[in-house]
């Protein structure tokens, strides 16, 4: 937690030091106050003083009112500015910091928690400096300075304002000692709640289909039953705090009263002199409980504090887990390839391994794309096809060997001039919220309309692009549109960028055949020169390519064209036999 | 580049009926109201018995003062200091026990509504999952009610007791001294009307915080969800800059929200402060004309107190109430939605072992909007045991059909018949009991292999389980899990897009129903797992009516009937060769895979 505190700039620093200055004041004006009420005590009770007095006194004190809540709001606004400007940065940092993982980083966190990373957890430690900077200098201060204003009055009301701290302080701990465990498990619980409804609403057909309606049922009681009996003992032990608290203020006060009564009647009353020290006790008594009142407060805000810092200690830990990580992946130099070479690629003995996992993905690939061919991948799941590819714009770095664009290893590459070099269309289409244009210019943000509709009339994307026109709205994900829009757009997106290179993983399953066949063939037509990496799972998807690679288990166990292949390759015939008659593999 | 959501579903614009929310939520929680009640009227007696203490306290102040110049009446003070223990006891104790009504009460309304969501999760037409993100349903079941609960918990106890104080201050004071109750009055009224302008000035910067937050939100998740995309298309640069301007609005409001809400504390105390010194020198004044005893004016110090806490706590829980009564709309409007229409009198029943699984469309009229029609007057028959592929391009409406078939939906005309019996004669339950169904997008939930597969079918045994796995071979793979079949799978343990298929075909296996619908069921499975799966699967469709979804032509060339679907209507029916043989647009999308390749 502290480590995060070292991100304070001098600035930051100098405003605590100022609020600090503040709050000093701040509790100078707030003690001094008492002194105030205990004058005018004991002018009231003086039979012959001036009401001029009075009025002055009263004067003074509102003065410190005044002067206190001018700077508590000196202070509260640099703890605001502070708190806001500090997370602000925080989330900024976090944020890049974000962006320059690579894959690896990125499934090892997972989205959904490094989402949560940014937001959640930044707000709940803005919280804390916000209310913290107030809090955390105030409370000590005020109970100390407090306290040795209280210490000459009288030991026996000291000693009730210490007991009284004792008790708050013991009923607390109790609170806290039974509660706290509760109050942790709300958290898990409640995500087990909502994992429950989750299934249930994306399993809905499932759950019909099945009847099992149910079943889920019984299971969100279940979850829904532990939260309440959670959330209820909590709570239950919650609810003795406030009326415990409250007992133990009057009780003081009360107790108060009780010892100056004894204090009064042990001095006897004899002689102006004696009457005279029986006043002063008496204001004194007054002033006394507006002290004791502020040094409970005191302590009891810096309970609360104890109750936040847990939560917050624990989003401080999962920040700087992310800011303290290093990406895998270090950037290159090189700007450009090998001169005169352009749209190859080449793997030199590939093998590849996930970080802390036990075998190998890939293993031992080699083969080389010249300019304008297509080298298509075939394999049955988790064959590392799609591992392959990804490992062309460096999501990952390979393990052992070589991968070369245009003559140049990649990793000697800076990460956006490779990148510059390609159009990679994942499995998966990811489209963003705005416009079909902003989506598929994305990464190329000077491209003019035109080179817009040509990209998306390549992608056979003109039907419905036409349809809802290029400034027409994409909702996040895409939502808007179906699957197979989705991969046309993906598509024209890679295509709109004018690569060297196009990579689709598996990017054409989602389209019917025809759609898959004329994309294609405009593909080449239009983009001719453009070297395709091509990750499928449909024999027509890949025949006419110009070099195919049969991967088994990260083995290439073929290589070389359709043809060839059929003939010497077992598993590329499986493939294909489970796809296509004999007579259309003949006729073919 | 691209733009923001400009829309947060978290954020209430429109004004809230505050009235029809409390009612309904009120109707709903009324087998737990005499215990909320009950605990609110102990709220009351409570705070009636903290307003006497003040009051107590002057007497004691009094007597002490009477004695200064002479004895000290220490009976009298003993005796008022122990009235005051009982008092402070009873009071406390009695707030103790409201809290704990309370809590159970707020608990038990919360446990309730999250049941009734839940229940009415399964209750409504499919139809509605369209217009609405699961998130948003989600939000109602853990944010809204949690939103409910907390405020009921702190607000509705709270309120009681302020609203109490508040008054009883009021009488009392009067009732003490009038010229010291109204001088406390103006300066408190004084405060409060800085503090509400100060609220109501705050209140645009925390809707401003809330709807930066959502975007930075919306933002943050689209660019880590679509990581390789932005850094592929080197995006990082644009996406930054976006986050930047959000978190810039963020900051701008954050801190305007955070400063005005932290002003209301100290601005609280100085209220108190003003309030004090005036009933000080307005007291000190009224003592030396003789008008008041000392008594009253330390009665009063603790009477301003307590006139001036209410009143934030009153501001407090009035916009808390607020937003109870926002979630509260939210989740009633959820739980009022029309349910699938009850079937509680249909009498008829298809036992599935004696379906022999005739299927009939006959004159079949739907459309998703009535007045949108996108099947017109469809007709088809399929016999025992045949096979139905259903083909067409991406987008035309592959799974309206199912939805028929399954009554997801209801038809708008015609009937679909099963052995001759009119499905909708029969209860959705049954109809589903007749079908085992695997769909596109494999659905699988935390729980063990094994229970995943199982389901919600009675008396499987394992042997069962290990034969549905080995059919569809995936019983090596399972055995080679550390636990096997119990493996737990979650985050952690990922199984493949086509292993997670392979475990529904698992499981529609074990359902063992007269009917199959494979809904594209193996495109996600690579071609070598599905020709292990298509060997398990013409097992399983033999003596089987069964519905096949494919882009494959293994599964659409020995069908006995093809459905060829474009623009969500049927425009073909027939067997593949007949199909070509009209040379329609079934030949024409079938003849597409081969143009161009034959070279």
């Amino acid at each position: 937690m502290l480590k995060l505190f070292k991100r304070f700039r001098l600035r930051e620093w100098l405003t605590v030091l100022c609020s600090l200055v503040l709050i000093v004041g701040q509790v100078w004006l707030d003690l001094t106050m008492p002194d105030y009420m205990s004058e005018i005590t004991r002018l009231v009770q003086t039979p012959d003083s001036v009401m001029g007095d009075i009025w002055l006194a009263g004067g003074k004190m509102l003065l410190c009112a005044l002067g206190s809540l001018v700077l508590s709001v000196m202070t509260g606004f640099l703890a605001a500015r502070l708190a806001a400007s500090f997370s602000m940065r925080l989330r900024q940092d976090i944020f890049d910091k974000v962006e320059s993982f690579s894959m690896e980083e990125i499934n090892r966190f997972s989205t959904a928690s490094l989402i949560t990373r940014t937001t959640n957890d930044v707000t709940q430690i803005q919280m804390l400096v916000a209310i913290g900077l107030q809090v955390i200098i105030k409370a000590p201060i005020m109970a100390v300075w407090a306290i040795t204003k209280i210490r000459a009055k009288s030991w026996q009301w000291t000693a009730a304002t210490f007991a009284a701290v004792a008790l708050a302080l013991l009923l607390i701990a109790v609170a806290v000692a039974f509660a706290m465990p509760k109050f942790k498990k709300i958290q898990s619980l409640t995500d087990n709640l909502n994992r429950v409804t989750r299934e249930n609403l994306t399993g809905l057909r499932v759950i019909r289909a099945y009847n099992a309606e149910g079943y889920q049922e019984e299971k969100f009681q279940v979850a829904n039953d532990e939260l309440t009996g959670n959330n209820l003992s909590a709570n239950r032990i919650m609810a003795m705090m406030m009326p415990g608290m409250n007992l133990i203020m009057n009780g003081l006060t009360l107790a108060i009263y009780w010892i100056g009564a004894f204090l009064i009647d042990g001095i006897a009353p004899t002689g102006q002199a004696a009457i005279l020290e029986r006043v002063d006790v008496f204001s004194n008594m007054v002033v006394f409980i507006s002290y004791a009142m502020q040094v409970v407060m005191a302590f009891m805000m810096l309970v609360m504090i104890y109750i936040l810092w847990p939560r917050v200690a624990v989003s401080c830990r999962r920040v700087l887990e992310v800011l303290e990580t290093k990406p895998a992946i270090r950037d290159g130099s090189a700007q450009a390839g090998a001169p005169g070479v352009r749209g190859e690629v080449e793997f030199r003995d590939v093998s590849f391994r996930y970080p802390d996992a036990g075998g190998n993905v890939l293993e031992h690939v080699s083969f080389r794309a010249k300019q304008g061919q297509t080298v298509a991948f075939i394999g049955a799941t988790g064959s590392g096809k799609s591992t392959l590819v990804n490992l062309v714009p460096r999501f990952y770095d390979a393990t052992e060997g070589q991968i070369l664009v245009d003559g140049v290893d990649v990793r000697e590459y800076s990460q956006e001039a490779l990148r510059e070099k390609l159009g990679y269309v994942p499995q998966r289409a990811v489209l963003f919220s705005g416009t079909v244009a902003s989506n598929v210019a994305y990464g190329r943000e000077k491209a003019t309309e035109a080179q817009v509709k040509r990209a998306v009339e390549i992608a056979q994307a003109s039907d419905f692009v036409d349809a809802m026109g290029v400034g027409g709205p994409i909702a996040q994900g895409g939502a808007n549109i179906s699957g197979g829009q989705k991969q046309r757009l993906a598509i024209a997106r890679a295509v709109c960028r004018e690569p060297e290179i196009y990579i689709f993983d598996d990017s054409f399953s989602a389209l019917d055949y025809r759609t898959d066949r004329v994309l294609r063939q405009t593909l080449k037509q239009e983009t001719a020169g453009v070297t395709s990496l091509i990750v499928a799972q449909r024999i027509g998807t890949i025949r006419d390519a110009d070099l195919i690679l049969v991967l088994d288990d990260g083995k290439v166990v073929g290589q070389g064209t359709h043809r060839e292949l059929l003939k010497s390759c077992e598993v590329y015939r499986q493939i294909a036999l489970s796809q296509l008659s004999k007579e259309e593999l003949e006729h073919a | 580049m691209h733009n923001m959501r400009h829309s947060h579903p978290g954020i209430h614009t429109q004004p809230v009926d505050m009235k029809s929310a409390w009612g309904k939520l009120l109707r709903f929680a009324k087998p737990w109201l005499p215990m909320g009640l009950t605990g609110l009227a102990l709220a009351m007696v409570a705070s009636i018995f903290a307003l006497m203490g003040p009051d107590k306290l002057r007497d004691m102040s009094n007597t002490i003062q009477a004695g200064l110049l002479g004895a000290l009446d220490m009976d009298a003070i003993l005796r008022t200091g122990i009235f005051l223990v009982a008092l402070y006891a009873l009071s406390s104790l009695g707030h103790y026990i409201q809290n704990l009504l309370t809590t159970t009460f707020t608990q038990r309304v919360s446990q309730a509504l999250r049941g009734s969501i839940s229940r009415k999760i399964n209750k409504v037409p499919l139809g509605y999952y369209n217009g609405v993100s699961f998130g948003d349903v989600l939000s109602r079941v853990t944010n809204d009610v949690d939103t409910i609960g907390q405020t009921l918990n702190q607000s509705l106890g709270g309120l009681v007791t302020a609203i109490t104080m508040f008054l009883g201050s009021l009488i009392m004071m009067f009732v003490t001294n009038a010229a010291m109750a109204a001088t406390a009055i103006v300066s408190t009224i004084l405060g409060f009307g800085l503090m509400i302008l100060m609220i109501s000035r705050s209140q645009k910067f925390f809707v401003g915080q809330q709807r930066a937050l959502g975007q930075l939100n919306g933002h943050v998740e689209e660019v880590y969800a679509g990581h390789n995309v932005v850094k592929a298309y080197n995006g990082e640069r644009e996406a930054k800059d976006t986050f930047r301007k959000i978190n810039k609005e963020l900051y701008r409001c954050a801190w305007k929200s955070q400063f005005l809400s932290g002003l209301m504390q100290p601005l609280m105390g100085f209220v108190g402060n003003l309030g004090y010194v005036c009933v000080c020198v307005a007291g000190a004044v009224l003592v030396k004309n003789g008008k008041a005893d000392f008594g009253t004016i330390v009665a009063f110090m603790v009477y301003v107190r307590q006139f001036t806490n209410p009143l934030s706590q009153m501001a407090q829980a009035a916009t808390s109430l607020q937003s109870a009564a926002a979630a509260s709309t939210r989740v009633f409007e959820f739980l009022e939605q029309p349910e699938l229409s009850d079937e509680s009198e249909k009498t008829q029943r298809l036992e599935p072992e004696q379906v022999r699984g005739d299927v009939e469309f006959s004159h079949v009229h739907f459309g998703y909007e009535p007045d949108r029609m996108i099947i017109h007057d469809f007709s088809a028959k399929a016999r025992a045991g045949q096979k139905i592929a259903i083909v067409g391009p991406t987008g035309a409406g592959k799974t309206t059909l199912v939805n028929l078939l399954m009554r997801f939906y209801e038809l708008n005309g015609g009937e679909i018949r099963v052995d001759g019996r009119n499905i909708a004669d029969l209860t959705r339950e049954n109809v589903h009991d007749l079908f085992c169904m695997v769909l596109q997008d494999t659905w699988l939930f935390e729980g063990t292999i094994r229970e995943n597969i199982v389901y919600d079918k009675k008396g499987v045994t394992d042997e069962q389980v290990q034969a549905a796995c080995k059919a569809v071979g995936l019983d090596h793979f399972i055995r080679t899990l550390p636990q096997g079949y119990d493996t737990q799978l979650n985050d952690r343990v990922n199984l493949s897009a086509g292993q997670k298929q392979l475990v529904t075909i698992a499981r529609a296996m074990i359902e063992n129903a007269p009917l199959l619908i494979l809904d594209e069921a193996t495109s996600s499975v690579d071609t070598r797992t599905e020709a292990l799966v298509q060997a398990a699967m013409d097992k399983l469709t033999e003596n089987r009516t069964s519905f096949v979804i494919a882009h494959r032509l293994s599964t659409i060339r020995n069908a006995d009937l093809i459905l060829v679907l474009k623009d969500g209507d049927i425009v073909e029916s027939g067997s593949h060769q007949e199909l070509l043989d009209t040379g329609g647009f079934y030949a024409s999308l079938y003849n597409s895979q081969f143009e161009g390749t034959v070279a």
